[in-house]
C-alpha cells in the first residue's frame, strides 16, 4: 500500500461495519456504565494500584519526616532513584504530547484512536514525575525557592542553573498538555452528557462540557484552539527533554558532559513514551474489545516509531563510544570503561540488550501486529529505558575524577517504594481516567468511518477553511444521533 | 434500669462505691466471680460500670475520649484568643539570674579566652592552649611555647573537647551500683585505711596509668611512706617496657631518648612509628618535615627508611620502605650493625631484598656520621634496643643527633610494667590484696589476658575504681568514682623532655568528678585538700623563689620554667645479644589503633569515625594481612576470622593491606569495648585476650581461620581495584611526584616524572575566550577585594596523622553520623585526607593528599545551585549560604572534587545538653537536608577583619590561621592572601613544584593548590 491510500483508506484504522452510532455506544458504555456493573477486571486492577498510592503514602510522610536518608543517595551518588525516575516519568509523557501535537499537524490519521489516552498517560505521567523533584530536595517545604515570586529579601532563583529551566519547561509542559487534553474532551464530554443515564452522571459531565452544543462556532473555535495548542505543544515536544537533559550535560561529571544529549533524550522519551502506550494500549484493547478502534495498523505503526526511535538511541550509545575514545580525554575513557566493566556493569549490558537488541525483532513484520511479541518488546523498553537514566546518573557520578571518592549506591526499600508507589499512582490515574472518561476520542474515530461524501480528509487546511463541514459529520452533540 | 446520672461520680474522689443499685442486675445471677471485688458491677462487667469506672480513674487515653462538645470548643476557642493578649500579664516564677555586676577580668561576650594546660599522656604530656567561650572550653590548640606541642597538636588532643562533654561519662559516685556521694565513700575508705594502718599497708594497692605528674607521683610517695608495705602500681596498654629493659641492657639504667629529627640527613627506623600517635608524633613531625620543605634554591631534604611489618604513618612517608616481619626487624638490625663493624652477629636466612637494604642503609649512615639517627619501636625486643643505642654511639650520633634525658616517668618502678602488673595480679590472686585502688585503669579490659585480671579482682574485698566512665572494671567494683577529665582538673604534667605544664581546669566538673589528686589525699587522710592546693604546695616547695608571680608566669605560659632536664652523659656498657634467631612460623604482631589507642577513647565519636591514616577505616579496628598472605589462605576484605593462641581467641574483620609483610598478621587492639558509654560499645573487636605478659607484642601462632562470616568495613575510601585506581590516578596527573636530585638540577622541568607515570603531551588546554573571571573582572561584573584568600598544601610535609580532620570538626562543629552512615558514603569531614599507592602492592609508596575545598575560582557548584546558595565572595571564597539552601545536592554532582558533605539526616545532636557546650558559637549548627562544606574558617577571617578594622589597618600575614592549618604538626599547610606578593602563601605559590588539582582538565581555577611531592631515594635502591 501506497503512503497515498494510507491517508485515503481508513479500512486499516477501524474495524468493519462501524456506523457513527455503533462508535459512540462503544466507546461512551465503557465509562457510563453503571457503577455496580463496573467489571471486576478493573476493580482487581484498582485494587492493586491503590495499595501502590497507599505505599507512596506512607513513602512520602517517612521521607518528609525522617529526611532523604532513608534512600540510598551518598556522596558522591547524590541523585539516583529519585532523578532517574523523574526522567523515566517524563520520557514516557512525551509519546502523548508528540501523538497529540505533532501527528496532529503530520496529519497523521492513526493517531485519532491512541491519541486520548497518551494524552492522559501524559498528564499523569508527569504527575509522577513531578513529585520526584520536589521530593528530592533536602528540604521540601521550601522548594517554591526554585519558583521566581517576588519577596521582601530581592530574592530571585539563580538562572544559570539548569534545574531552573526544568522548572519552567516541565510546569509549562504540564500546563499545555493538561489544557490540550481538556480542551480535546469537550466534545466527547458533552456526548457523555447526552448519554448519561443518571443525574449525578449528567451534572457533571454537562458541567464539563461547557456548554458545548456542537454547533458551528463551537467547532470553528475548537479547531483553532486545537491548532495553536498542537502549534504550542510541538516545540516542548522537544524542549522539555532537552531541557532535562541538560542538567545533566550542563554538568561536568563524565558521562553527563555531552552535546549529544538533547536530541538522543528526545528520542529516548519518544521511544519510552511509545513503549508505554503499547504497554497500556495493549491489555485495554483486548479487556474492553476495542479491536476495531485500535487495530493492527495502529500496532504496526507504533512498532514502527518503537523501531526508529530505538535506532536513534543506540545512535547515541554508539557516539557516547566514539567521543570518549576520540576526545583522548582519561576521563571519559574511564567512564566509558566502568560502564562496560565496572561494578554495575550488568545494568548496562541489560541496557544494550533491552533498547537496542530487542526492538530489532520489529524488522519483521509479523512481530509489528503479533500482541505477545510487541508487548515483550514494549516491556523491554520501558526496562530498558529505565536502566538507561541510572546507567548515566549513577555510573557516571559513582566514579568520578577522584579515585579517592569513588563510592558505590544501593537502592533501599524507600528508593523502591517510592518508585512502586508511584507506578501504582499513574496506574490508578489511569485506571480511574478510563472508567470515567471517554479514553477514545469519539468524534476523531468518527472521522475514519468510511462515508459517502466525506473523506474524512481532516487535516490542517480543512480544518480552517470548513469548520462547518464537521459539525454533521463528526454529529456528536445535539439530539441522538440514532 | 437505672439511670446514667445516678452514677455519675460526685466530685469527691473518695466515693469509690457508687450509689448502688437497687436490684442486683439479672447479670450477677448465678454468678460465682474473684474473691476480691469493688462492686457488684465490677463484677458482672456490664458497660454501664466500666464506662462509670473509666470516668472516675480515667487514664489519659480515656480522657481524651471525652470530648468536648461544638459549643463548649468555640467558647474556649473565643476565650484563648481574647486572653492570649494578656499572655504578658502572667507572672514568671521568681529566678533570680545574676549578671555579672563586677565583669570577670578579660571577660568579653562574644570574645574567647585563651588558657594553657596540657593533656597528660603516658610518654609525655602535650601543652595545649584551650579556647573557652564565657566559661565553656570549646577548642584546643597548641602551645606555641610547648616542647612537645610547637603550636600544633595530635587528633586525641583536638578530641579531648568532645571527651569533656561526653554524656556518657560516669555522673556519680555510686557503690555497687547504688548512687551514692563521695562523703560516704570518705567514710568508707577511712575504715579500710585505718585497717592498713596496723597492717603497714600490706593489703593496700593502688593501680594508676603511668603517673606523669609531678604534684601526684609526690602524693603517691608520701602515702607509701604512710604505708610502707603498700605498692602503687603503673600500666599503661601501650608501654615502654622493651625500650626501658634495652636501656638498662645497654646503659645500666633506664634513660629517655631524644632523637632529633630535623638534625639528621639520615634517618632509619625499625618499627618505629615516630610519626604515629603517640606522645612524640607532634614534635617528630614538626622536625622531620622542617628537613623536607624542599623549595627552589633550598633542596636539603632528609632520607629516611622504614623497617616495618605493617605500613604506618612513618612508613608511609618513608623514601625507602622494607616490609619485615616483626621478628625479623631484629635481623636487619644486625645486618646494619655489623656493616657497620660493630661486635653484633648477624643471623643468617635473611632475605636478599633485606641484606641489599642493609648494605645501602650501611653506607649511608657512615656517610652520614654525626648526622643520622637509627630508632626503634617499642614492640622491638630489648636487644634491638641496645643494638640501636651501639649503632647510634658507633655513628658519633650521641650528643648531636640523639640524646639522652633522666627518664621522664616521675613514678619509677622497680621493674617494667608488665612484671609490676603480674606482680599485682599474684598478690591479689594470693588473697594478700584487700583494698585496690584503680586511678584512670581498666585492667579488665586492656591488662595482659594470662593474668586472668578479673578473676584475681574476684578476690580483693575492698576494690574501688576511679575512672570517667563506668567501664569494663568499674562493674566489678565495690565503688565507681567519676574521674575529673583533664580539662576539668588542676594537676601538672610533664613533657617528653621533663617540660612540666601546670594542668589548669577550663571548668568546673560537669558530673562532679574527682581528680587522682583528691583521691591519692583520701588515701593518705588528708581529704581536705583541694588538687589546687596541691599543686601549688608542691611547686611552693619546689621552687620557692617569687613563687605567686612565677605561678601566674607558669599558669599563662603554659609551663613552669626551668624544668627541662639536662642530657644525660652515658658510657655504652657491653651487652650479650640474645634472641637474635627469627622464630619460624605465622607470626601475629599487635599495634594500637591509630585512633581509639588503647581503647580509651572508644565512646569519642569524633576519634571513632576519624579515618585511620592508612586503611581510612573508622570505627573497627582490624586483623590486618598481606595482599600475598591474604590470597594464600583465600580471605578477603571484611572476612571475619579466628586467631587462636593459648586456649584463647580472638576473631575479628580482616583488611588486606597493601606493603604489609607477608605471613604475618597485624591485630590492632582498642576496639571491642563492651562498656564505655553507647558510641564505643561493640566498635570493633577486643584483641586484648591474644596479649599477654610474654607476648605483649608479637607472637608465633596459628593462621587465622575464617569463620564464614564477613562484615562490612566503613572505609572512606572504597576498596576500588588496585591496580585500575593506580592507573588512573596517574592517567590524572592527581599526584605530582619528584626526586630531590631532578628538582635541584631543573626546578621548573615538568619532565615525565613529575607526573605520575605520566609523560607530558605538552597537552595543556586553553580556552579561546579569556578566562571567566577574568572576563567579569574586566567588565566590573565581579567585585575584586584587597584579600584574595589562598591555600597551598605541602604534599611532602603531610603525614596523614589526621590532626585537620579533627580540628576542623571541632571548630565547624561537624556532626559525627555513625558506621552505617558512613558504610553509605554520607561521612561529614570538611576535610579528608585522600591516601594513593604507587607501585607494587606487595611494597607500594604512599602518597597523602589532603583535601578541603578547592575554594575553586571557576566553581561549578556555584553555577548549578538552582537556589543560589552558594556564591562567590570578593575575596575569592566559595561560599554557602545554608539558610538558603534547599538541598538539591546538585553542587555536590557537579563537585569534580567531592568536597560538599549533604545532611543527609538530622545528623547534628540538637538534644544532648553537654554537647551544646562545646558547640563553636561561631559557626552555624547545620539542620537536615542542607549542604555544607569547607569556608577556609571563614569565621576565623571575619574575626580577624572585625579587629583590623578596628586598629584600623589591614589584615597581616598570618593573622588568619585556618583549624587546619594551626593544628598541623608538619606545618604542611599554608594559608593567607594571594593578592599579596609578600605573603606566605603567595610565595609558596610561586614555587615551581606548586600545582593545581584537574585545573588544566576542568579550568576550575582552585585556590587550594598543592606543592608536589619530593622524593629522596637512594640510588641505590631506586631501582625496586
Amino acid at each position: 500500500m501506497s503512503e497515498k491510500a494510507l491517508h485515503d483508506d481508513h479500512s486499516e484504522l477501524i474495524g468493519p461495519g462501524h456506523t457513527l452510532g455503533t462508535i459512540t455506544d462503544k466507546i461512551s458504555e465503557i465509562a457510563l456504565i453503571e457503577p455496580k456493573k463496573t467489571p471486576i477486571g478493573w476493580l482487581a486492577v484498582t485494587g492493586i494500584a491503590s495499595l501502590g498510592v497507599l505505599m507512596l503514602g506512607v513513602t512520602v510522610v517517612n521521607l518528609v519526616f525522617t529526611g532523604i536518608g532513608i534512600w540510598g543517595n551518598n556522596v558522591p551518588v547524590g541523585w539516583a532513584f529519585d532523578i532517574i525516575n523523574f526522567v523515566w516519568w517524563i520520557g514516557i509523557g512525551h509519546a502523548g504530547t508528540l501523538i497529540s501535537a505533532v501527528l496532529m499537524l503530520l496529519r497523521q490519521e492513526w493517531r485519532t484512536s491512541i491519541n486520548r489516552f497518551a494524552e492522559a498517560m501524559t498528564i499523569f505521567a508527569v504527575m509522577c514525575a513531578g513529585m520526584f523533584p520536589l521530593l528530592h530536595t533536602g528540604r521540601p517545604w521550601l522548594a517554591f525557592w526554585l519558583m521566581p515570586y517576588p519577596n521582601t529579601m530581592g530574592m530571585w532563583p539563580q538562572f544559570r542553573s539548569p534545574l531552573i529551566w526544568d522548572v519552567f519547561a516541565v510546569s509549562t509542559y504540564a500546563t499545555v498538555s493538561m489544557l490540550f487534553w481538556y480542551m480535546g474532551m469537550i466534545p466527547d464530554l458533552a456526548t457523555f452528557r447526552d448519554h448519561a443515564k443518571n443525574k449525578i452522571s449528567k451534572v457533571v459531565y454537562g458541567l464539563l462540557a461547557m456548554g458545548w452544543r456542537g454547533a458551528a462556532r463551537h467547532w470553528d473555535r475548537y479547531e483553532t484552539a486545537s491548532l495553536l495548542l498542537a502549534g504550542l505543544s510541538t516545540p516542548l515536544v522537544l524542549s522539555v527533554h532537552s531541557v532535562v537533559s541538560f542538567d545533566f550535560a550542563a554538568g561536568l561529571v563524565p558521562g553527563w558532559h555531552t552535546t549529544v544529549f538533547p536530541p538522543y533524550f528526545v528520542a529516548g522519551a519518544i521511544f519510552a513514551g511509545f513503549a508505554m502506550v503499547l504497554t497500556l494500549a495493549l491489555p485495554i484493547r483486548a479487556f474492553y474489545g476495542l479491536k476495531d478502534f485500535i487495530t493492527d495498523k495502529h500496532l504496526d505503526n507504533m512498532a514502527k516509531v518503537l523501531l526508529a526511535t530505538g535506532l536513534i538511541v543506540t545512535y547515541g550509545y554508539a557516539l557516547e563510544l566514539f567521543i570518549a575514545w576520540y576526545s583522548g580525554s582519561p576521563y571519559e575513557a574511564y567512564m566509558i570503561t566502568n560502564r562496560m566493566s565496572g561494578p554495575y556493569n550488568h545494568l548496562y549490558w541489560s541496557l544494550i540488550l533491552c533498547n537496542c537488541t530487542i526492538p530489532q525483532l520489529f524488522w519483521i513484520k509479523r512481530f509489528r501486529t503479533n500482541v505477545w511479541m510487541l508487548f515483550f518488546v514494549s516491556m523491554s523498553v520501558n526496562i530498558g529505558m529505565w536502566l538507561e537514566r541510572f546507567v548515566i546518573i549513577v555510573q557516571s557520578l559513582h566514579r568520578d575524577f577522584l579515585p579517592s571518592s569513588w563510592g558505590m549506591y544501593s537502592p533501599t526499600i524507600w528508593d523502591w517504594g517510592m518508585y512502586i508507589g508511584t507506578i501504582g499512582f499513574f496506574l490508578f490515574m489511569f485506571m480511574h481516567f478510563i472508567r470515567l472518561l471517554p479514553m477514545i476520542a469519539i468524534f476523531e474515530v468518527k472521522l475514519l468511518v468510511p462515508r459517502s461524501g466525506v473523506t474524512g480528509k481532516s487535516g490542517g487546511p480543512s480544518h480552517g477553511k470548513k469548520p462547518g463541514s464537521h459539525g454533521p459529520d463528526a454529529h456528536t452533540a445535539g439530539a441522538g444521533s440514532h | 434500669m437505672i439511670e446514667s446520672q445516678e452514677i455519675k461520680p460526685r466530685p469527691s474522689t473518695s466515693s469509690l462505691a457508687p450509689a448502688v443499685p437497687e436490684p442486683v442486675p439479672a447479670e450477677l445471677a448465678g454468678k460465682s466471680g474473684p474473691a476480691f471485688w469493688q462492686s457488684l458491677e465490677e463484677l458482672a462487667g456490664t458497660e454501664r460500670f466500666k464506662d462509670f469506672m473509666a470516668r472516675e480513674y480515667p487514664t489519659q487515653a480515656a480522657r481524651m475520649l471525652d470530648l468536648p462538645e461544638r459549643r463548649t470548643v468555640l467558647k474556649l476557642m473565643g476565650a484563648s484568643l481574647a486572653l492570649a493578649g494578656f499572655n504578658s500579664c502572667t507572672r514568671q516564677p521568681d529566678e533570680k539570674i545574676v549578671p555579672f555586676a563586677k565583669s570577670p577580668e578579660y571577660l568579653i561576650p562574644g570574645q574567647p579566652l585563651y588558657f594553657a594546660t596540657a593533656m597528660p599522656w603516658a610518654g609525655g604530656s602535650i601543652g595545649l592552649l584551650v579556647e573557652n567561650h564565657m566559661g565553656r572550653p570549646t577548642k584546643a590548640e597548641g602551645n606555641e611555647l610547648h616542647p612537645a606541642s610547637l603550636g600544633a597538636t595530635d587528633s586525641f588532643a583536638q578530641a579531648a573537647v568532645l571527651g569533656l562533654y561526653d554524656p556518657d561519662r560516669a555522673t556519680t559516685v555510686s557503690n555497687r551500683g547504688r548512687i551514692s556521694t563521695w562523703e560516704e565513700f570518705l567514710v568508707a575508705i577511712r575504715a579500710q585505711m585505718n585497717v592498713q594502718e596496723a597492717r603497714q599497708g600490706s593489703g593496700l594497692r593502688v593501680l594508676s596509668r603511668t603517673v606523669m605528674s609531678p604534684t601526684l607521683a609526690n602524693q603517691a610517695r608520701e602515702l607509701l611512706a604512710l604505708y610502707p608495705r603498700a605498692t602503687w602500681t603503673q600500666f599503661d596498654a601501650v608501654n615502654r617496657d622493651n625500650a626501658r629493659a634495652g636501656n638498662i641492657l645497654a646503659f645500666g639504667a633506664d634513660v629517655s631518648v631524644h632523637a632529633q629529627y630535623d638534625k639528621a640527613r639520615t634517618i632509619v627506623s625499625l618499627e618505629h612509628d615516630f610519626l604515629g600517635g603517640g606522645p612524640e608524633q607532634v614534635r617528630a613531625a614538626r622536625e622531620f618535615t622542617n628537613s623536607r620543605r624542599v623549595r627552589a634554591g633550598s633542596t636539603l631534604m632528609n632520607r629516611l627508611y622504614v623497617v616495618e611489618s605493617s605500613p604506618t604513618q612513618t612508613g608511609a612517608m618513608a623514601d625507602h620502605r622494607l616490609p619485615l616481619r616483626a621478628s625479623e626487624v631484629g635481623t636487619l638490625a644486625r645486618l646494619i650493625a655489623k656493616g657497620l663493624g660493630l661486635p653484633i652477629t648477624a643471623p643468617a636466612g635473611a632475605s636478599a631484598a633485606a641484606v641489599r637494604f642493609a648494605e645501602a642503609v650501611v653506607r649511608d649512615l657512615q656517610a652520614n656520621r654525626g648526622s643520622s639517627i637509627v630508632t626503634c619501636g617499642d614492640s622491638q625486643a630489648p636487644a634491638v634496643h641496645a643494638i640501636v643505642h651501639a649503632i647510634n654511639a658507633h655513628l658519633a650520633n650521641v650528643g648531636k643527633t640523639v640524646r639522652y634525658l633522666p627518664p621522664i616517668e616521675c613514678l619509677p618502678q622497680a621493674t617494667g610494667q608488665v612484671e609490676a602488673m603480674r606482680k599485682l595480679a599474684d598478690d591479689m590472686r594470693s588473697g594478700r590484696v584487700e583494698t585496690l585502688v584503680m586511678i584512670d585503669s581498666n585492667p579488665l579490659f586492656d591488662a595482659p589476658a594470662d593474668l586472668d585480671f578479673k578473676a584475681a579482682l574476684a578476690k580483693v574485698p575492698f576494690r574501688v575504681q576511679v575512672s570517667t566512665h563506668v567501664d569494663e572494671t568499674a562493674l566489678e567494683c565495690d565503688w565507681q568514682i567519676p574521674l575529673a577529665h583533664f580539662l576539668e582538673s588542676w594537676s601538672d604534667a610533664k613533657a617528653f623532655d621533663g617540660t612540666v605544664t601546670l594542668v589548669q581546669p577550663l571548668i568546673a566538673p560537669l558530673f562532679g568528678g574527682k581528680t587522682a589528686h583528691d583521691v591519692t589525699a583520701a588515701l593518705a587522710n588528708l581529704p581536705g585538700q583541694s588538687s589546687y592546693d596541691l599543686v601549688r604546695g608542691y611547686w611552693q616547695k619546689q621552687k620557692a623563689d617569687a613563687f605567686d608571680v612565677n605561678w601566674r608566669r607558669w599558669l599563662h605560659d603554659g609551663l613552669v620554667a626551668g624544668t627541662q632536664a639536662a642530657p644525660l652523659s652515658l658510657t655504652l656498657r657491653a651487652f650479650d645479644d640474645k634472641d637474635a634467631n627469627p622464630a619460624g612460623g605465622f607470626e601475629v604482631a599487635f599495634k594500637p589503633d591509630p585512633t581509639v589507642w588503647d581503647g580509651r577513647f572508644a565512646n569519642n565519636g569524633w576519634l571513632q569515625e576519624l579515618p585511620k591514616p592508612i586503611t581510612k577505616i573508622t570505627w573497627d579496628n582490624t586483623i590486618q594481612l598481606s595482599p600475598t598472605t591474604a590470597a594464600r589462605l583465600g580471605i578477603a576484605v571484611g572476612d571475619v576470622v579466628t586467631i587462636e593462641s593459648g586456649g584463647r581467641s580472638v576473631s575479628g574483620p580482616v583488611w588486606v593491606s597493601p606493603g604489609h609483610a607477608d605471613e604475618c598478621a597485624t591485630v590492632f587492639f582498642g576496639g571491642g569495648r563492651t562498656h564505655c558509654g553507647h558510641v564505643g560499645v561493640n566498635a570493633g573487636f577486643n584483641a586484648y585476650p591474644l596479649r599477654t605478659t610474654t607476648a605483649m607484642w608479637s607472637f608465633i601462632g596459628t593462621e587465622p581461620k575464617k569463620t564464614g562470616d564477613n562484615i562490612a568495613i566503613a572505609s572512606t575510601q572504597e576498596h576500588v581495584d588496585y591496580e585500575v585506581v593506580q592507573h588512573e590516578v596517574e592517567k590524572r596527573e592527581i599526584l605530582r611526584v619528584r626526586t630531590v636530585a631532578s628538582f635541584a638540577a631543573d626546578p621548573n622541568s615538568l619532565d615525565a616524572e613529575a607526573r605520575v607515570g605520566r609523560p607530558d603531551h605538552g597537552h595543556h588546554p586553553t580556552s579561546l575566550y579569556a578566562t571567566a573571571v577574568e572576563g567579569e573582572i574586566a567588565r566590573g561584573e565581579r567585585d575584586v577585594s584587597q584579600y584574595q584568600w589562598g591555600m597551598v598544601i605541602d604534599l611532602n610535609a603531610c603525614t596523614a596523622c589526621g590532626s585537620c580532620v579533627t580540628a576542623c570538626v571541632a571548630e565547624n562543629n561537624i556532626p559525627v553520623v555513625g558506621k552505617d552512615q558512613v558504610l553509605r558514603g554520607r561521612e561529614m569531614h570538611w576535610i579528608r585526607i585522600d591516601r594513593y599507592f604507587d607501585g607494587p602492592k606487595e611494597n607500594p609508596r604512599f602518597h597523602h593528599q589532603p583535601l578541603p575545598c578547592m575554594q575553586c575560582e571557576n566553581a561549578p557548584c556555584e553555577t548549578v545551585c538552582p537556589v543560589g546558595a552558594t556564591t562567590h565572595s570578593p575575596e575569592g571564597l566559595n561560599e554557602m549560604t545554608y539558610n538558603r539552601c534547599v538541598g538539591t545536592r546538585y553542587c555536590s554532582n557537579n563537585c569534580p572534587y567531592k568536597v560538599r558533605r549533604f545532611n543527609f539526616l538530622l545528623y547534628s545532636d540538637y538534644a544532648t545538653e553537654t554537647l551544646k557546650l562545646q558547640r563553636n558559637p561561631d559557626v552555624t549548627v547545620r539542620s537536615r537536608g542542607v549542604m555544607e562544606k569547607c569556608t577556609y574558617c571563614v569565621q576565623r577571617i571575619n574575626s580577624a577583619r572585625i579587629t583590623a578594622k578596628r586598629e584600623d589597618r589591614t589584615i597581616r600575614d598570618g593573622e588568619v590561621v585556618t583549624a587546619c592549618q594551626q593544628v598541623c604538626p608538619a606545618s604542611a599547610i599554608t594559608f593567607g592572601n594571594i593578592s599579596d606578593p609578600n605573603s606566605a602563601v603567595a610565595k609558596q605559590k610561586r614555587e615551581p613544584h606548586n600545582y593545581s588539582l584537574l585545573d588544566e582538565e576542568l579550568q576550575t581555577r582552585p585556590r587550594t593548590t598543592y606543592l608536589a611531592k619530593i622524593r629522596n631515594p637512594n640510588p641505590e635502591l631506586e631501582t625496586t
